[in-house]
C-alpha cells in the first residue's frame, strides 16, 4: 500500500498540500482525480480513469480496498480462502489486481485509513481540497488537492425501531456481515435474520456457513409482493439466479424462511435472549394471535440501505430523494464532481461497478480537456440501465412494511444516541405542533447525538409523518476542534 | 452438525499468534488484525458501554463506524469506536460508562 509522501502530516504542514502525483512525474503532473471510497464503485472509477491517463488518488477509510461488499479479513488473520465469505470473487480479483498494477505504475496512489470529513471546493482553477483524518485515533489531519473528485461513498443500513432494538445482540444485518467478513467473528451461536431486502439472504447464508445456527430468516415482503412484480423481475434471470442460490443454500442448511413475517420485539435482560416474530396480514399489519417467540442471542436486522451523501451535500451537490443526483456521465451538478455507486441510489455491486466505470471514463476525458464519447462505455451504460430497472422492481417488492410504527411502544428508544423515546417524538407532533423533522429534532433532541440522525432519521420521519429530509451535516464525521481551528491556515494561494 | 465450525475454519485461516490485551482488567486473547469489537465478540462479550441517560448496556450495532453505539475506552481514551479501532498488544480496554470522561486515564486506578 503506497503512502503519499507529499501528504501534509500535520496541520503545520498544510502549506505542503500538493497534487500528490506532482513529483512522480518530474513535476509535470497532469490533472488529478481524487476518488473517495474504495468499494466497487470507487475502484471501478479509479481504474477506468487511471487507465485513461488520469493521476488518481484513491482515498478510503478502510485498511484494505474493497468497501463493504468486498470487505477483506485483516491480513494477519491469514485467511487462505476468504472467498468462502464472498460473492463474485473473480470480479474482486480483477479489481484488486488492477489496483495493484496501477499502484505499481504510479498512476494510482491508494491512501488507506483516511476518513474524509469534508471536500472543499476552491475556485475553478484550483480544484478541490479533500480533508481527511487518519490513524487509529482519527486525529491526524491530512489534505489532498485534486482537480476533480469522484464520490463513491457507499451506503449504510436503515433500521426501523421496535421494542428491544437497543439490546446488545441486536445488530444491523450489514454490521453482522462486516464483523464476519472483516474480523472473522460471530456474535453468538443462534441468530435470527430479519427485516426486508435482498441483503438478508447473503447475511443469513454467511452466518450459517460460518457456524451460526440461523433459527429463522424473517422477511416482511411476501410471495404476493414478488408475484406483483414477477414480470419485471423475470426480465432479469441472471440476477434472480443469485437470489435463488441463496435460498437453496438456506434450505439446505434448514433455515426457516418466514416470508410476510416481522420481528416485532426483542427481549432480554441486558442482552438479547429472544425475539417475537409475527405474521403480517395483506395490509402489513400484525395478524393477531400469530406471535411466536424464538430464542436467539443474535438478531441481524435491516430494512434497506441509505446512500451516504454527506460529502456531496457539503460541496453543494443536488440530491434527488435520498441520493446524489447525477447525469448520464455520472456528473453531479457541481462542476468537477462525479458520483457513483450507492451514493447515487442504492443498487448493489453490479450497478456500482458500471457507474464507477462510467464516472472514471468521463472524468478522465474531461480532465484531459476532451468531450467524452459515450460509446467508450456502451457496455457499462447497458449494464447500468438493466441494473437500475431491476432495482426499481426490487425496491417495490422490499419496501419496509406498512404499519411498522404501530408496534413501536411509547417507551421504545428511537434516537439511540440521545435516548429519546417514541412518546417524546409523538408528543412533539401531536401536542407541540411540530410539522417537520427539524422541529421534532429541536423539541426532542432526536438526531442531535453522535450519529447525527443517521440511525433515527427514517424512524422519526415514519413515526411523525414528517417528510424525510437530508440532514445537511457540515462534516461527514466528528472532527477534533484543534483540527477544525487550524484548517485553512497556510493554504496555498494558487 | 456444524455446531463447532467457526468463521476461521470457513476461510481456512491461519492467523498469527494471539496477543494479549485486557478488558476491565481481565486478560483477553486477541488475534492480530482484529478490531476491539471483534476481539470482545471472540471472548463472548457483547456489551461494553452504558448510556449517558439511563445506563443501558450497548455494544456493536452498525459495525461500520456510523452509529457510535460501540463506544469504548481504550488506554484511558473514551469514545473510541470499537468496530474501527484495532486491538493492539497490551491495550487496556474498559467498559465506558456514560460519557466516559469519568474513567479517563487521569485519576483512575487499575482495579476493575
Amino acid at each position: 500500500m503506497s503512502r503519499n509522501p507529499y501528504e501534509a502530516s500535520d496541520v503545520h504542514d498544510v502549506h505542503d498540500v500538493h497534487d500528490v502525483h506532482e513529483d512522480a512525474d518530474g513535476g509535470a503532473a497532469g490533472r488529478s482525480l481524487a476518488v473517495i471510497g474504495a468499494g466497487p464503485a470507487g475502484l471501478a472509477a479509479a481504474l477506468a480513469a487511471a487507465v485513461r491517463g488520469s493521476r488518481v488518488t484513491l482515498i478510503d477509510a478502510g485498511t484494505q480496498a474493497g468497501g463493504q461488499f468486498y470487505r477483506q479479513p485483516a491480513e494477519e488473520l491469514g485467511a487462505r480462502r476468504p472467498q468462502a465469505l464472498h460473492h463474485q470473487w473473480r470480479t474482486w480479483e480483477r479489481l484488486r489486481d488492477g489496483l495493484a498494477d496501477q499502484i505499481a505504475t504510479g498512476r494510482i496512489i491508494h491512501l488507506t485509513d483516511h476518513h474524509v470529513w469534508c471536500v472543499e471546493r476552491l475556485d475553478e482553477a484550483s480544484g478541490f481540497l479533500v480533508h481527511a483524518l487518519r490513524g487509529p485515533a482519527q486525529e491526524d489531519p491530512s489534505v489532498v488537492r485534486a482537480d476533480a473528485v469522484v464520490l463513491a461513498t457507499g451506503a449504510y443500513e436503515k433500521v426501523l425501531p421496535f421494542p428491544g432494538w437497543t439490546l446488545p445482540g441486536v445488530i444491523t444485518a450489514g454490521g453482522a456481515q462486516a464483523m464476519l467478513k472483516g474480523g472473522l467473528v460471530l456474535q453468538g451461536r443462534t441468530a435470527v435474520v430479519a427485516g426486508t431486502g435482498p441483503l438478508l439472504l447473503p447475511v443469513a447464508a454467511g452466518l450459517a456457513a460460518a457456524g451460526a445456527e440461523v433459527a429463522a430468516l424473517v422477511e416482511s415482503a411476501g410471495a404476493q409482493d414478488v408475484a406483483r412484480h414477477a414480470r419485471n423481475l423475470a426480465a432479469h434471470p441472471d440476477k434472480l439466479v443469485d437470489g435463488a442460490g441463496y435460498v437453496a443454500e438456506l434450505m439446505r442448511r434448514r433455515v426457516r424462511l418466514k416470508a410476510r413475517h416481522a420481528v416485532v420485539a426483542a427481549h432480554g435482560d441486558g442482552v438479547l435472549e429472544a425475539v417475537t416474530v409475527a405474521a403480517l396480514d395483506r395490509d402489513g399489519r400484525v395478524a393477531p394471535g400469530s406471535e411466536q417467540v424464538i430464542r436467539c442471542d443474535t438478531l441481524a436486522v435491516g430494512h434497506g440501505l441509505l446512500p451516504h451523501t454527506d460529502l456531496a451535500e457539503t460541496i453543494g451537490c443536488r440530491l434527488e430523494g435520498p441520493a446524489v443526483a447525477v447525469d448520464d456521465e455520472q456528473r453531479t451538478d457541481v462542476h468537477g464532481v462525479w458520483a457513483a455507486g450507492e451514493a447515487t441510489g442504492v443498487g448493489g455491486a453490479a450497478l456500482s461497478l458500471a457507474e464507477g466505470h462510467i464516472a472514471g471514463c468521463s472524468a478522465a476525458a474531461r480532465l484531459a480537456g476532451r468531450e467524452p464519447d459515450p460509446r467508450a462505455w456502451e457496455e457499462a451504460a447497458k449494464s447500468r440501465a438493466r441494473s437500475r430497472e431491476f432495482i426499481a422492481s426490487l425496491d417495490a417488492v422490499f419496501a419496509p412494511r406498512a404499519h411498522w410504527a404501530e408496534q413501536v411502544t411509547d417507551d421504545t428508544v428511537v434516537c439511540r444516541c440521545e435516548e429519546v423515546p417514541a412518546s417524546a417524538i409523538r408528543e412533539a407532533v401531536g401536542e407541540l405542533g411540530a410539522t417537520d423533522a427539524r422541529t421534532v429534532k429541536l423539541l426532542t433532541r432526536a438526531g442531535m447525538g453522535w450519529c447525527q440522525g443517521r440511525m433515527c432519521g427514517p424512524a422519526v420521519a415514519g413515526l411523525t409523518g414528517c417528510e424525510p429530509v437530508p440532514s445537511r451535516r457540515p462534516f461527514a464525521r466528528p472532527v477534533p476542534l484543534g483540527v477544525l481551528a487550524r484548517a485553512g491556515e497556510d493554504l496555498p494561494d494558487e | 452438525m456444524n455446531s463447532k465450525r467457526t468463521p476461521l475454519d470457513l476461510v481456512r485461516a491461519e492467523p498469527e499468534p494471539a496477543h494479549t490485551a485486557t478488558f476491565d482488567g481481565t486478560q483477553l486473547a486477541v488475534l492480530p488484525g482484529q478490531t476491539v469489537a471483534a476481539a470482545l465478540w471472540s471472548a463472548g462479550v457483547t456489551a461494553w458501554r452504558t448510556t449517558r441517560g439511563t445506563g443501558e448496556p450497548r455494544g456493536v450495532f452498525c459495525g461500520i463506524g456510523v452509529c457510535f453505539d460501540c463506544l469504548v475506552t481504550v488506554n484511558g481514551r473514551p469514545n473510541q469506536r470499537a468496530c474501527l479501532v484495532r486491538a493492539e498488544p497490551g491495550d487496556d480496554i474498559r467498559t465506558q460508562h456514560g460519557t466516559g470522561h469519568d474513567d479517563s486515564a487521569e485519576g483512575r486506578g487499575h482495579e476493575s
